[in-house]
């Protein structure tokens, strides 16, 4: 970590979004992570993504629980709304402000200690709600915050530093959320800001539930050799299949992807996601053809990477129960409270 | 691209905007540094040892460095590195025991210099410590050359000026006042072992107009006239000054007119704003005391009723651009009044005192031609600086051009070949002093430029010896040395060490870093986290890095030299390591030359 405040200077030539703003004017306070955890990278490429999308602050709210990786959003964009919740319970405050206000950028940050152990429950409950929302794990397999024991995304065989082998059989958030019905599922590494950036956008204007597990190496417990969440593990394993470049409503569409098909997916605010196809075997629009593909790669130690699932027609929760869609603090007090006699009514549907 | 070489001295050197900038390379971030830790006589000395005058440098300089500082680039405006030298100099102690020691033997070589100005000077300063004799002929009654002459004194008080020329000439130079060399072969027929011509450019250049001569005592060549009154033989002038021409002797010209009864000075230029010769701050200056400063205006022909000036008439002209050429044409004409008229127009080299059969080869200008490394004129043993060498420069220019031709001075009476130079070096230590400290001051100081106070308009007139600009009081001091960047300390990469986390990248406020497929330099200066747009500016571009062959790549245009890359780095990577440029002097070589040391004094 840095004690040092990033200093008040920016590049004199900083290019600005629609919104007039710099990169410089979605950076969060200082991040006290260690030096060169990956998280850090994931909330630059979150700072790179708002920027890019030109998203005002004050539209986006930043949620989290408990671990290393739930710190992160004091690190991005600070005039964003935010919340640090208990320990695995970020799933259900982002229910319910999703559910109270419709018209904001939602984006939780958890790790895989927040969302594959104690919160395991509620993470599979909002991605099934299809809550929308950016859903992030910070993935390292380790709990860094506690001095670095395995975690349940930790894979079989890999070595703690201390030199305990992991007997334990990991949980994948992506294999997971294939299987629950997730309409959004991809994968990325902190290392990678090409691929990450554009999937991050792509998360944020999907309309539904996007998983985006990131692997996210922690420099202090999990970067040595045998270890399976390390740098170099992971650059060496990682398999793109499906690259998605996010193109904005009235941008015109260039790939720099010469070979294999492209996939364009509208999005509901008329943006578009490109899925270009890496790898001409996978199908990034066929849960169960991807769910095979995953296991057969993950069977190999290979660590396959893109946007790998996207359905934009699934509902998501608020038109699945047609809520209002204005936020609810918009409402007269009483449309939010009826009175005793409708209460009675209600009540009387079920006697 | 290939990988950078950063053990090429010029590299880190050039990353030191100021000290690349300055012809003498003097190490401006570490004496700034020496500045603010209060050690002044420690940052003049460190001063000394490149420029020999840092107090009159301090005042007077044209700051090369300024316009090179990288503050510039982040902030608009670069560190007020000429005034910080001031404030040392200004602040210094005791410096004479500090000074290199002088050998109690002479080594038996004795070398002339010809003109006691800042060239010459600097070649005394150099050969001094060695045990040359040297013997400096100088027309006037006082040594200081165009410093005395030209610079007013209230830019340049006497004092100051006297006090570093006598640091030199009190060490042994023979000085032969008011004894001008008048006969070139007459002087090499004395058997010096060396000679040195430091005579400046003394001919003010002339304007060959319509009535040019008809009133000799009221049309003034600018260099000769302000020597004049530098000397007390001129102490006044009329109401009605034209000063014609645009350069910085204009400057001095018209502020001195204003100090000798002037009352509507004007200075005339030929040309627009933005193409005038003088520098920024003494135009500023200039303007700060009212004087006009006419564009376009280009001298028709002087006006005179009963044989006495009255004016000038000028042709105004109007500049288009053509494929590159700057085209004028004359739009209309305008008279002005005048009781003195000083022409400010330049000046030029002038060497009625040298033979043309003794070997010495002139050029059409008639400059003379000089080695521009060696500073050796065709004749061997015969060196040149200065203005004297190459046309009118500056100061700065003289002085280096004195360190090179010491330096050849002692290898030619050696019996050395001097077109071998000794090369600079360049040693780095790291700066790490902590987990998180640094041995230099990190931190990014919000703070805009100090402005200098000057004297107030109602009391600098009152005599010409007043100096105007008052220096930086201690407080302003204090905050300007913090505006430096440090560019001195140094972003030094290992490659080997690099796990390519990005945290580097994302943690420099100013987006120098990139980590990118190699390419071509014009290809990979687009693909850069900000495109390095600015060309003058270096490219830092690492090895092959161990995980994915991609390269790390620095823009040096707008690093800040904050250390977060390196305080950022889980794998030491980065590390922030202080560069010093050396510089070899006369002293530094050949070593078995070099006096032993027990027959120094003290």
């Amino acid at each position: 970590m840095s004690f040092m405040k990033k200093p008040e200077v920016s590049h004199s030539r900083l290019s600005h979004n629609s919104l007039g703003r710099t990169l410089r004017e979605y950076e969060g306070s200082m991040s006290t992570l260690c030096a060169g955890c990956g998280h850090d990278s994931v909330t630059a490429a979150l700072i790179q993504a708002f920027w890019e999308l030109s998203i005002e602050p004050c539209q986006i709210v930043k949620m989290s629980g408990i671990g290393c990786s739930s710190k992160t959003p004091a690190y991005f964009v600070q005039e964003a709304h935010g919340i640090n919740a208990v320990h695995g319970r970020m799933p259900s405050i982002a229910t319910g402000a999703h559910a109270a206000n419709r018209n904001l950028y939602y984006v939780g940050i958890s790790g895989d200690g927040d969302s594959l152990s104690i919160g395991l429950g509620q993470f599979i409950h909002a991605l099934r709600r299809n809550i929308n929302m950016l859903y992030l794990i910070e993935n390292n397999g380790v709990y860094g915050l506690t001095k670095g024991q395995f975690s349940a995304s930790a894979d079989v065989g890999s070595k703690a530093k201390k030199g305990e082998i992991n007997q334990q059989p990991p949980i994948d958030p992506v294999t997971l959320a294939l299987t629950l019905g997730g309409s959004f599922v991809a994968r990325s590494f902190s290392g990678d800001k090409a691929q990450l950036v554009p999937l991050i956008k792509a998360g944020i204007m999907h309309n539904g539930f996007a998983l985006l597990d990131v692997l996210s190496p922690c420099v202090t417990f999990n970067d040595h050799e045998d270890s399976t969440k390390s740098y170099a593990h992971t650059r060496q394993y990682d398999r793109p299949v499906v690259h998605a470049d996010f193109i904005q409503p009235h941008q015109s569409i260039s790939t720099d992807y010469a070979n294999g098909e492209i996939i364009p997916v509208e999005l509901h605010d008329g943006s578009t996601v490109l899925l270009s196809k890496v790898s001409n075997d996978y199908n990034p629009i066929d849960r169960a053809a991807a769910y095979q593909y995953l296991l057969d790669r993950q069977k190999r130690g290979e660590i396959v990477t893109g946007l790998l699932y996207i359905n934009e027609n699934q509902e998501e929760f608020h038109t699945v129960h047609r809520t209002t869609e204005e936020p609810l603090r918009d409402l007269p007090h009483v449309a939010l409270c009826p009175g005793s006699a409708v209460l009675e009514e209600i009540q009387h549907l079920y006697r | 691209m290939k990988p950078t070489d950063v053990s090429n001295p010029d590299y880190f050197h050039r990353v030191v905007d100021c000290q690349w900038a300055c012809p003498a390379h003097t190490d401006v971030p570490e004496y700034i540094r020496l500045i603010a830790q209060g050690r002044f006589t420690d940052a003049y000395l460190l001063n000394r040892e490149s420029n020999v005058f840092p107090g009159i440098l301090g005042r007077v300089c044209d700051r090369p460095c300024e316009p090179a500082c990288r503050r510039g680039r982040v902030d608009e405006k670069p560190v007020a590195i000429c005034r910080l030298k001031r404030s040392a100099a200004d602040q210094k102690g005791e410096i004479v025991q500090r000074l290199p020691p002088l050998p109690t033997r002479k080594n038996g070589k004795r070398v002339a210099c010809i003109g006691a100005g800042c060239a010459s000077l600097t070649v005394a300063n150099d050969l001094l410590p060695l045990g040359y004799e040297v013997t400096i002929f100088e027309k006037q009654s006082e040594p200081g050359g165009l410093m005395r002459t030209n610079i007013p004194a209230f830019r340049l008080p006497t004092e100051v000026l006297s006090e570093e020329i006598h640091m030199i000439t009190d060490r042994g130079v023979d000085l032969r006042l008011n004894e001008p060399i008048t006969s070139m072969k007459e002087l090499l027929a004395l058997g010096f072992d060396a000679v040195f011509v430091g005579s400046g450019a003394p001919r003010g250049k002339n304007l060959e107009i319509p009535g040019r001569y008809d009133d000799l005592a009221h049309v003034h060549i600018g260099i000769d006239w302000l020597e004049s009154v530098a000397f007390g033989h001129v102490s006044s002038i009329g109401r009605n000054v034209l000063i014609i021409g645009a350069g910085n002797t204009a400057m001095d010209c018209c502020r001195t007119s204003l100090r000798l009864g002037g009352a509507n000075v004007k200075v005339m230029a030929r040309k627009p704003l933005t193409m005038l010769k003088a520098s920024d701050w003494e135009m500023e200056e200039a303007m700060e005391e009212n004087v006009e400063i006419i564009l376009c205006h280009a001298p028709k022909d002087f006006v005179l009723e009963d044989k006495r000036i009255r004016g000038l008439n000028f042709e105004i002209l109007a500049y288009r651009e053509e494929d590159g050429k700057l085209l004028s044409e004359v739009v209309g004409s305008n008279f002005l009044p005048a009781d003195d008229i000083i022409l400010a127009i330049g000046q030029e080299n002038a060497f009625p005192w040298i033979e043309r059969d003794i070997g010495l080869a002139f050029d059409r200008q008639d400059v003379p031609v000089v080695d521009r490394r060696t500073m050796q004129g065709t004749l061997p043993g015969v060196f040149f600086g200065g203005d004297a060498a190459f046309g009118p420069e500056n100061i700065i220019w003289a002085v280096e051009h004195g360190h090179q031709a010491a330096i050849s001075i002692h290898k030619y009476c050696q019996g050395e070949d001097i077109h071998e130079r000794p090369a600079a070096t360049l040693n780095l230590t790291s700066a790490k002093m902590g987990i998180h400290e640094w041995s230099y001051s990190n931190r990014f100081d919000t703070s805009v430029r100090r402005v200098v106070p000057h004297v107030s308009l109602s009391t600098r007139f009152k005599n010409i010896n007043i100096e105007v600009e008052l220096g930086f009081t201690p407080e302003q001091t204090q905050v300007e040395v913090e505006r430096c960047l440090n560019c001195d300390i140094q972003t030094v990469f290992f490659a080997s060490k690099c796990i390519e986390c990005d945290a580097c990248i994302d943690v420099c406020p100013t987006e120098c870093l990139t980590l990118a497929v190699n390419g071509e330099e014009d290809d990979l200066r687009k693909r850069l986290k900000v495109p390095a747009d600015n060309r003058k500016q270096l490219l830092f571009v690492s090895s092959p890095l161990p995980q994915t062959g991609r390269v790390m790549v620095k823009d040096e245009d707008q690093c800040v030299h904050c250390g977060l890359c390196a305080e950022r780095c889980p794998t030491a990577a980065w590390d922030m390591q202080k560069s010093t440029v050396k510089i070899p002097y006369a002293l530094d070589g050949p070593a078995e030359s070099v006096p032993h040391p027990g027959q120094s004094h003290r």
